[in-house]
């Protein structure tokens, strides 16, 4: 019989701590799966967040480091520079790399460090119990924020894909979503992307996935892939935000 | 022997370059050596100041309190560090831009026109040397050979036409103040 | 080889090249900038790299990655930006990672001022930042010492597998003095601590987080018994005048070498004084303090703060009313006749 569906190699054999329909294990298989496809499982070090993801080193099957709250890209910096030619990805939470994060993520992205940056918004701070992320919507219930998000008081959610898509160190920024098989299908092509211009030496690479939460939007799974595709991405499209001419690269290879 | 001089000016007239080229002779004469730059906020306002400590023994600090030799290379400096000069210690100053005089009494005070002279050779910069000239004659802390070849040093061999402008200012300081005078 | 005058801050990254250092992160902070800007120019030149980091907090963070991947790392800064760095640090020690932190430090608290002070020593000694951990503490006197002790560092740090601290002061670091370079010793550091990619083999990770409580407890035990070992191995210091003393200063870094000069005024109006000089603060060299409860009937305690490192003495003597306390804090650097005056009060 020929096999069609199997569990790539890069990811461990151990069963998901996450919730029941949440994002990140579609993400986490994903990135595997490209890891396996290219090839490049010696050499790809990752760097997991404090957050949901923060027990990602049980699930990849890589060398993983992990940084402390924010600093992913201060760590991944750290290892991109004494091992250039190694794949370095760090993978971080909407409120570790847009809120307590942000000036380590900014400026790596402004020094264009060659590494690339997973960056799964959610919209809600989702290990610490559902608190207010800087991407949450206005009016979207948190423990936080209850009566919904008030741009008076809590600031407005954070478009961190576009501020970063401004500076000159970033080559490649797309939005995904892994809401559908179709969204599944095109964030595994631009995390492909993604790695491949990090071999190619090209600089900063960012992909965010817009990623749902079904236990804290208190939404089951379906509806919060609707949530998805109905509210969060009126907010944060979808999308190739940054791509620099010349790399083109990825098309001639399809 | 502990003696502590201290170097003030403003910037641009080589004060803590004063300060290093000694520390650097006493150094190769065998002392022990202390050089300690002002470094603080008040640095940036345009004032320099740096401390010289020389020993034959380990030096417990490089602040002087009250510096047996005070260089003074304008007027802000005079008022500021005046009263700091240890009792019967020494003040050098740059006559040639220093109208006021010190008002302490029991120091000794040497006038040095390094500016005019320095002006005359051709060279308004190398004032700071002429005034080196003068205070390692009158201090006797290092031999005058000894100084030149840290100056050498320093200024590195690519430098010669600057290096013999300055063995020039340096004569013209030493030979200021004659043995005895 | 013919001595060399230079300043503290740059003999440090001088010292660290020598070392085998090959990646520096930082951030400037008076009274340590002339360092960043050494490495600056220095680093890259030995073929390192250097990152001018956007905070402490990064440059720690860049410190900690660089320092898995296997380099030999160095961050520095002074008493506010080491604050900033402390979750670095702490992750670094829950990580066993080595790496030198400078503090060069100034006045405090707060913003403080930029002169010469000793305020941090509870912060370095003590741990720093969260959770249950030691730091080795080297405290040099002089520019000399912070080249050797620079040296030293990245061997222990290495050794121990730990982060080690260079505290000084913003006077070691400005001033200059003669210094002749000694011979770095070769690195030995297991590669199998290196996070470099798994290759053909099995993958590794390093983290501080163990949620099991009792894996938890059993890193901290393991973390204690290493430090149990670096107290019974690592302690330094060193004595000055102390033969027939029966009056035992204490001091460390800058208040040890005024406290050698105010000894000096002593011993002349025939006061029997010596100093014991910790070079270690961690683990502090209580075994030397304690040597000298027999013999000497008074001790003074001499800080550039309010008493900080007099507890450590208290502890070693027992608290006695023969222990005095002398301290200048927020940036005072006393004259040796001041403490030659203190001693005389209490002789």
């Amino acid at each position: 019989m020929k096999q069609v569906f199997t569990r790539p190699k890069s990811l461990k054999q151990a069963v998901f701590h996450y919730c029941p329909g949440c994002g990140h294990s579609i993400v986490h298989r994903l990135i595997c799966e490209v890891i396996d496809e290219m090839g490049i499982r010696g050499k790809t070090m990752g760097v997991p967040p404090a957050g949901c993801a923060v027990l990602a080193y049980n699930y990849f099957d890589v060398d993983m480091l992990e940084a402390p709250h924010g600093r992913g890209c201060a760590v991944a910096t750290g290892l991109k520079r004494v091992l250039p030619d190694r794949v370095i990805f760090s993978y971080q939470g909407d409120g570790d790399l847009a809120a307590i994060g942000t000036a380590e993520t900014f400026h790596a992205a402004n020094r264009g460090e060659n590494i690339t940056v997973f960056f799964i918004n959610n919209a809600v701070y989702g290990m610490t119990g559902g608190q207010m992320a800087p991407t949450t919507l206005l009016g979207q219930s948190t423990t936080t924020s209850p009566p919904g998000r008030n741009a008076l008081l809590d600031g407005h959610p954070v478009k961190m894909s576009e501020i970063l898509s401004h500076l000159d160190g970033t080559v490649y920024i797309e939005r995904c979503a892994v809401n559908s098989p179709a969204r599944i299908l095109q964030t595994k092509r631009a995390i492909r992307k993604s790695f491949t211009y990090q071999i190619e030496g090209r600089g900063f690479t960012l992909l965010e996935v817009l990623s749902h939460c079904p236990t804290n939007w208190k939404m089951t799974p379906v509806e919060s892939c609707k949530w998805v595709e109905e509210t969060m991405t009126r907010h944060y499209p979808l999308g190739v935000i940054k791509d620099i001419p010349g790399a083109e690269k990825e098309k001639k290879d399809k | 022997m502990l003696i502590k001089s201290l170097f003030a000016g403003f910037g641009g007239q080589g004060v803590l370059m004063m300060g290093y080229s000694l520390a650097h002779a006493a150094m190769n004469e065998g002392y022990h050596t202390t050089y300690l730059p002002a470094y603080g906020a008040e640095v940036r306002g345009g004032t320099a100041n740096c401390t010289v400590a020389i020993s034959d023994e380990e030096i417990a600090s490089p602040v002087a309190s009250a510096p047996d030799y005070l260089v003074i290379m304008n007027t802000p400096s005079l008022y500021t560090f005046q009263n700091r000069a240890a009792q019967g210690g020494t003040i050098f100053l740059n006559s040639s831009i220093i109208d006021a005089r010190p008002t302490r009494k029991e120091v000794g005070i040497l006038e040095i026109p390094a500016g005019e002279i320095a002006e005359k050779m051709g060279d308004p910069r190398v004032a700071n040397v002429v005034v080196l000239g003068a205070f390692i004659r009158k201090t006797g802390l290092i031999s005058p050979g000894g100084y030149l070849k840290s100056l050498r040093k320093i200024m590195g061999e690519r430098k010669k036409a600057i290096m013999e402008i300055n063995r020039k200012a340096f004569a013209a300081g030493f030979d200021l103040f004659p043995e005895g005078s | 080889m013919n001595k060399i005058l230079i300043q503290g801050n740059r003999v440090i990254g001088e010292a660290a090249i020598r070392a085998g250092c090959r990646f520096y992160a930082g951030y400037p902070i008076t009274p340590q900038n002339e360092l960043t800007e050494y490495m600056a120019d220095n680093l890259r030149k030995a073929g390192g790299t250097f990152i001018q980091g956007e905070s402490e907090i990064a440059s720690v963070n860049m410190i900690l990655g660089a320092s898995a991947a296997g380099a030999r790392v160095m961050t520095s800064s002074s008493s506010p930006g080491i604050s900033l760095k402390q979750e670095g640090i702490s992750s670094m020690a829950a990580d066993e990672l080595p790496g030198v932190i400078v503090n060069m430090m100034r006045g405090g608290p707060g913003l403080g001022n930029i002169s010469p002070s000793q305020g941090d020593y509870f912060q370095a000694t003590k741990g720093g930042g969260h959770g249950d951990y030691r730091v080795i503490v080297l405290a040099p006197a002089s520019v000399q010492e912070l080249a050797d002790l620079t040296m030293d560092a990245f061997d222990l740090a290495d050794e121990y597998r730990n982060p080690v601290m260079i505290l000084a002061d913003g006077m070691i670091g400005q001033m200059m003095e003669p210094v002749l370079f000694k011979t770095p010793k070769p690195r030995s550091y297991s590669e199998k601590f290196h996070l470099r990619g798994c290759g053909e083999g099995k993958s590794k990770f390093i983290r501080g987080l163990i949620l099991d409580p009792l894996h938890e407890e059993e890193h901290n035990w393991k973390l204690h018994r290493k430090y149990k070992t670096i107290i019974a191995r690592e302690p330094r210091h060193e004595t000055f005048r102390t033969e027939d003393a029966d009056f035992l200063v204490i001091a460390y870094g800058t208040a040890a070498r005024v406290a050698k000069g105010a000894i000096k005024r002593a011993r002349e109006s025939g006061i029997r004084v010596g100093l014991l000089r910790p070079i270690t603060l961690w683990p502090f060299p209580s075994d030397a303090v304690r040597s000298f409860a027999g013999k000497a009937s008074k001790f003074l305690v001499f800080e550039m703060s309010t008493g900080q490192m007099l507890e450590d003495v208290q502890l070693a003597l027992g608290n006695s009313e023969k222990i005095h306390f002398y301290g200048r804090p927020g940036g005072v650097v006393p004259a040796p006749v001041e403490v030659a005056k203190i001693i005389a009060q209490h002789a």
